[in-house]
């Protein structure tokens, strides 16, 4: 046995079934042990996209997405979709090639230090120095991927290494990790406190973040909500902890959030905040979530208690836990003047659009689409004006929603979507996208093809960067600076080019009948929609 | 507000680069750092003085926390712990002023350790308001180099029970 084959060994011991990635020397003994394996292996078109394709298969399948590249331009392109997974808090483990162990610091062919240029993007890294290390270097890098506050963990392996003969191949069956020990369960006394306060709260609210999703909390939470009934709003990365309908939801905060949302939370006199790091664009005044109200902010990682925003209870530990916890004390919630004041809130304060009628209106688009969509479909939504919309009118039913909040990073909804359809064939997955986004990440239409991922497309398609449009009309009184996309392809012939089935919307003429068809087809296809480029979201 | 953390680490290579790295990318503020090796030699205390507001001092030693690297860190003020720097100073001096600087070097508890005709080293061990000091006293004189180890600290004895 070599290096490369414990590698392999190590991912069929954690169950791993995808590996996503683009080979290169360095990382080949690797490519070749795993023919002899039944993990499949995804040949993304660039490495940027293999981290996004794992990160879609870990949100969705809550396992950790494994991504694995070559050496120097392999590794350096992977750092972003690492860096984006890093935001995002999802769990992912990256396996880079190296070269030879003793030309490392040579500045040889395809050398990148690549644990160092990723430290500040990763959970942890390693750099592999010796190959009966392989197996307790790969059980903890899935422990603490997956474990406590999850994110993207580096393994860099030396091509040596790889092919270095070793005897035995033993799994180690638990980690130990002295400096690691994340806090799972909450402390007593602090439950004992928020439940205390809650019952003590004339406008309590919850505000749920991406962690709560992270932590497969979302169920625990809803019962706790409806039991007590304490309203909800979410931040970007928790849409989806509530379906959309749910008569204790109250939308998405910030400032792209709904004006409902921003109020029901201003207005509160108990916050919870959980599993949200509190940044700038869910939260653009910190001091206004703790004036005049008790904050309580529970996080699995203490670190973003207190870092954005001082909390009145902080309490750490995983939320699943502690939503367990709070679930089994005893309360008494008296608040209804409250929730009708929200209600009416709701009703009253929602957002006029005056859609152009020559072109598709996205907001009713994505409403249409997402009732069409199955219950447990999958949406993704990319980066740009696409992403607010799809934020303010996708209807989550008992679904997932997937963006990337916290990166921001565009071309991430076709990769992520492929990795989401692969870790469940059976449901429903869409990605929507700007034509801006779509042409970071159109050379995955290959990859759809070659491996038979049917993930359905929609470009919503202005010519323009329309976010960057939208901040320079209102900043730079319109004066439009590299944000034409004119010269973008056809997207038909682009279709046809990849053998994929292709739909046109140019207005909401047959709009219904068009969602139903492209939701039918059991291939892959591509819709463009035609809206409006002075479009504001 | 300064504070001193004494951070336990791992004893292994890039780490160093991984706690100084966490610094610079929180725009923390290093005053001095000085690292080396423990009783265990799998293990090296860092000293960091650091200095920001109360919710930057707070979010230093969480962040140190999550460096998976990071074994412990304790964090305490100048007056709860006895710290000490180590410096050495080379100045250039002549018939007129070795007296002076012998003086100074009395008055200081500071130690000349080497000599030749025209330059000699001189060695303090204090703490570092003290080490500063001397600097400032020997200013008048031409001081050639100067070597200090940055800041080390033990919590008090009395503060452990």
């Amino acid at each position: 046995m070599i290096g490369a084959d414990a590698i392999v060994k190590c991912l069929e011991e954690e169950g791993v079934e995808y590996v996503f990635g683009y080979p290169g020397v360095a990382i080949c003994p690797f490519y070749n042990s795993i023919l002899d394996s039944d993990i499949k292996t995804i040949l993304i078109r660039t490495e940027q996209n293999a981290a996004h394709a794992a990160s879609g298969l870990a949100r969705v399948s809550g396992k950790v997405g494994v991504c694995a590249v070559t050496s120097g331009p392999g590794a350096t392109n992977v750092i972003t979709g690492i860096a984006t997974a890093f935001a995002d808090s999802i769990p992912l483990v990256c396996i880079t090639g190296q070269v030879n162990s003793e030309l490392i610091g040579s500045d040889v062919f395809q050398e990148a230090d690549i644990t160092g240029a990723v430290e500040s993007f990763v959970k942890y890294s390693y750099l592999v120095k010796d190959a009966k290390e392989i197996p307790r270097i790969f059980k903890e890098a899935f422990y603490i991927a997956n474990s406590g506050r999850k994110g993207p963990v580096l393994i860099d392996v030396p091509i040596d290494i790889q092919r270095a003969k070793i005897k035995e191949f033993h799994y180690p069956e638990t980690v130990n990790l002295r400096t690691y020990k994340p806090t799972i369960k909450g402390h007593a006394v602090q439950i004992k406190k928020v439940i205390g306060e809650l019952s003590k709260a004339k406008r309590p609210i919850i505000c749920a973040g991406g962690g709560v999703l992270l932590s497969d909390a979302q169920h625990i939470l809803r019962s706790f909500v409806e039991e007590h009934r304490i309203p909800v709003v979410s931040t970007m990365m928790g849409i989806g902890v509530m379906p959309t309908h749910h008569p204790m939801y109250y939308g998405m905060v910030g400032n792209n959030g709904k004006p409902y949302a921003n109020r029901a939370m201003n207005e509160s006199d108990l916050l919870i905040m959980v599993g949200a790091r509190v940044a700038d664009r869910a939260i653009s005044q910190p001091d206004l979530i703790t004036e005049n109200k008790v904050l309580v902010h529970i996080d699995v990682d203490p670190a973003e208690i207190g870092k954005n925003v001082g909390a009145s209870i902080p309490l750490v530990g995983d939320a699943k836990h502690i939503f367990e916890d709070l679930l089994e004390e005893k309360m008494v919630c008296e608040h209804e003047e409250w929730i009708t004041t929200l209600d009416q809130y709701r009703e009253t304060m929602g957002k006029k659009r005056n859609p152009n009628p020559d072109y598709v209106d996205p907001a009713e688009f994505i409403r249409f689409l997402s009732e069409q969509m199955q219950d447990d479909a999958v949406y993704v939504a990319d980066v740009g004006q696409n992403q607010i919309w799809s934020c303010s009118y996708h209807i989550v039913k008992d679904g997932r929603f997937l963006t990337t909040g916290g990166m921001g990073t565009m071309g991430y909804s076709i990769p992520a979507a492929m990795g989401a359809k692969l870790a469940c064939p059976d449901r429903q997955v869409v990605a929507v996208c700007g034509d801006g986004s779509f042409q970071m990440s159109m050379m995955e239409l290959a990859t759809m093809r070659q491996f038979h991922v049917p993930v359905k497309i929609i470009v919503l398609k202005n010519t323009y960067l329309g976010m960057v449009r939208e901040f320079q009309h209102y900043n730079y009184q319109d004066n439009y600076s590299v944000v034409d996309l004119s010269g973008s392809p056809d997207l038909e012939k682009l279709a046809m080019a990849y053998d994929m089935k292709f739909m046109r919307l140019l207005t909401m003429d047959g709009v219904e009948e068009a969602i139903h068809s492209f939701l039918a087809e059991d291939e892959s296809v591509l819709m463009e929609c035609v809206i409006d480029p002075m479009d504001l979201v | 507000m300064k504070k001193i953390y004494s951070v336990l680490v791992e004893n292994r290579s890039g780490v160093l680069c991984k706690v100084s790295g966490l610094f610079s990318r929180r725009s923390f503020n290093i005053d001095s750092l000085a690292v080396g090796e423990t009783d265990d030699p799998a293990v090296s205390c860092m000293t960091i003085v650091s200095s920001g507001d109360e919710r930057t001092i707070e979010q230093i030693e969480k962040q140190l926390n999550k460096k998976l690297d990071v074994i412990k860190v304790k964090t305490f003020d100048e007056i709860a712990s006895i710290s000490r720097e180590l410096m050495l100073i080379k100045v250039k001096y002549n018939r007129n002023n070795r007296r002076d600087i012998m003086e100074t070097c009395e008055i200081m508890k500071a130690e000349i350790v080497d000599m030749s005709k025209h330059y000699m080293i001189i060695q303090i061990c204090d703490v570092p308001e003290k080490t500063n000091l001397l600097i400032t006293m020997l200013q008048s004189v031409s001081v050639v180099e100067v070597a200090r180890t940055g800041t080390l600290a033990l919590q008090k004895c009395k503060d452990m029970e």
